[in-house]
């Protein structure tokens, strides 16, 4: 058994270099390629996964907006439609004025026009009565109050006199 | 580990098993031999100069593949170079005047010596490091090349893979720190899986395992080196500081703390080396002695004791491959987290 504990140095020599050579072969051939392949994926996953994380923070955050959209737009719908009805009413409420102010206009027109037409009617019918009247007055005296300008005359004086108020 | 088959099917075709080991070594050819249970277990756990892939016929048939034998002769300052199957059935060679042989626990000596010879020969546990490394390249290269092919998701084996390099990953992202880590993390990913592919591969009983590199003392004595070089390089102002002046310890203690943290500074790969090694060599000589014990007992009625305990012990065994190359990789990442991630302390 001796000579087990004393190394060999052509032994040692062989060992070291293929340790060496193992290790620069390994090192670009496998190693590398290994551990780059494996950060890559790790790399890829943990991306894939931040990617994930940031689709969905989107996704919340579209979905807000279109909560929001939608809000804001069934705001503007109920404003426009109130502000339609009010224009309505108030339109309804313009064309009922002006109609009523009109109907007032024609009422008041036309009695200005009766008012106008009795006055006449009264005026005739009071000349008429007192023609009449002076007619039967005059037959009644036989007085000289045949001519015209008599008649006319005492007309006149007697419309003075009268009033019908 | 290969032996233990070896041993297996030599008992399923005849009960003369006793000298099967002994054979193997340059001991005389004796029919009635004991059976020596320290040079089998030796033999196993050591280096060789040739790959057994199968030995029959109480070891004087086998197949070996031979491997380069590299040597620098320190004398002449010659190289050798050959292959192990060129040394005679004496196991010497004749080159340039000199006698290379091959001793009993083969080692290479020249002219007698091992003294004379530096060898670098591509060994067994050279050869099966090598082998595991290709393996181990295939293993990960594949796994990245099929993510890749699948636009970066792991499938089938791959996902495999990739859970064990994760695992590793995370090692060194708790230790160290996920900043700092990074830069760190090939090498411990590294040690890992050499560490324990390795173990694997000596854990098979057969060709092409049964080799013990990742319980040679070279190897983790190597890998210590490496994890103490990788610390001390990357290491902070701070931990120099704190190593060399040990700021918050009153004025006489420092003469005791200084000589003491520096001695640290040392003791932490070392009990790294040794733990490696005797818990790799440890298990395998479990092993081999249960399995031995048929034959140190010379009865094949200790079988199933032998095999039901051998393959506890190889079960554990298992665990305890993937276990040292854990602790191997999580006491260098705090190290080197010691190291990176000291700071100044009032």
């Amino acid at each position: 058994m001796e000579g087990l504990l004393t190394p060999e140095p052509g032994l040692v020599i062989w060992s070291g270099l293929t340790f060496l050579v193992v290790l620069a072969l390994l090192t670009k051939f496998a190693w590398k390629p290994l551990l780059g392949m494996l950060k890559e994926r790790e790399d890829e996953i943990s991306s894939s996964l931040q990617k994930a994380k940031e689709a969905k923070q989107e996704y919340q955050r579209l979905e807000a907006q279109k909560n929001q959209i939608l809000a804001e737009s069934r705001a503007e719908r109920d404003a426009i439609i109130k502000e339609a009805r009010a224009k309505v009413d108030a339109m309804i409420e313009d064309a009922k004025a002006r109609s009523q102010q009109e109907a007032d206009k024609l009422i008041e027109q036309a009695r200005a026009q009766i008012e106008r037409e009795k006055a006449g009617a009264i005026d005739d019918l009071k000349r008429q009565v007192a023609t009449l009247s002076v007619q039967i007055a005059g037959k009644l005296i036989e007085t000289n109050l045949n001519t015209d300008n008599g008649q006319e005359a005492l007309i006149e004086k007697y419309l003075q006199e009268s009033n019908f108020n | 580990m290969s032996r233990i088959v070896i041993l297996l099917t030599a008992i399923a075709m005849s009960l003369q098993t006793t000298n099967l080991f002994a054979q193997t070594e340059q001991t005389p050819a004796d029919e009635q031999e004991k059976f020596n249970v320290v040079e089998t277990i030796s033999h196993h756990i050591s280096d060789s100069h040739h790959w057994n892939v199968l030995a029959w016929d109480g070891g004087k048939k086998s197949i070996d593949i031979p491997l380069p034998v590299m040597a620098y002769n320190t004398q002449t300052g010659d190289f050798l170079f050959t292959l192990s199957s060129s040394f005679d059935d004496g196991k010497t060679l004749q080159k340039n005047g000199v006698t290379y042989a091959l001793d009993h626990h083969d080692k290479l000596l020249a002219d007698g010596s091992r003294h004379n010879v530096f060898d670098f020969s591509l060994t067994r546990n050279v050869a099966s490091g090598l082998m595991t490394s290709v393996i181990l390249l295939l293993v990960f290269c594949g796994a990245a090349r099929s993510i890749r092919k699948n636009g970066g998701i792991p499938k089938g084996a791959a996902g495999a893979a990739e859970y064990l390099m994760v695992f590793v990953k995370d090692i060194a992202d708790e230790q160290i720190g996920k900043e700092k880590g990074a830069r760190f993390t090939p090498f411990l990913l590294t040690l890992f899986f050499f560490i324990w592919f390795n173990n694997l591969v000596g854990l098979l009983p057969f060709f092409p395992g049964s080799s013990n590199l990742s319980g040679n003392i070279a190897f983790t004595g190597i890998l210590a080196v490496f994890t103490f070089l990788v610390t001390h390089i990357f290491a902070n102002k701070h931990y120099w500081i704190e190593t060399f002046t040990v700021p918050n310890v009153p004025g006489i203690m420092k003469l005791i703390m200084i000589p003491l943290e520096i001695l640290t500074m040392f003791i932490r790969p070392f009990t790294l080396l040794v733990r490696l090694f005797a818990n790799i060599t440890g298990g395998h000589i479990i092993v081999i002695s249960l399995f031995s014990l048929i034959f140190i007992l010379n009865t094949i009625g200790i079988a199933p004791v032998s095999v039901l305990l051998g393959l506890l012990v190889f079960t554990l065994e298992l665990i305890f491959g993937a276990l040292q190359a854990y602790i191997f990789t999580v006491l260098s990442a705090l190290y080197i987290s010691l190291a990176v991630n000291a700071s100044a302390e009032e």
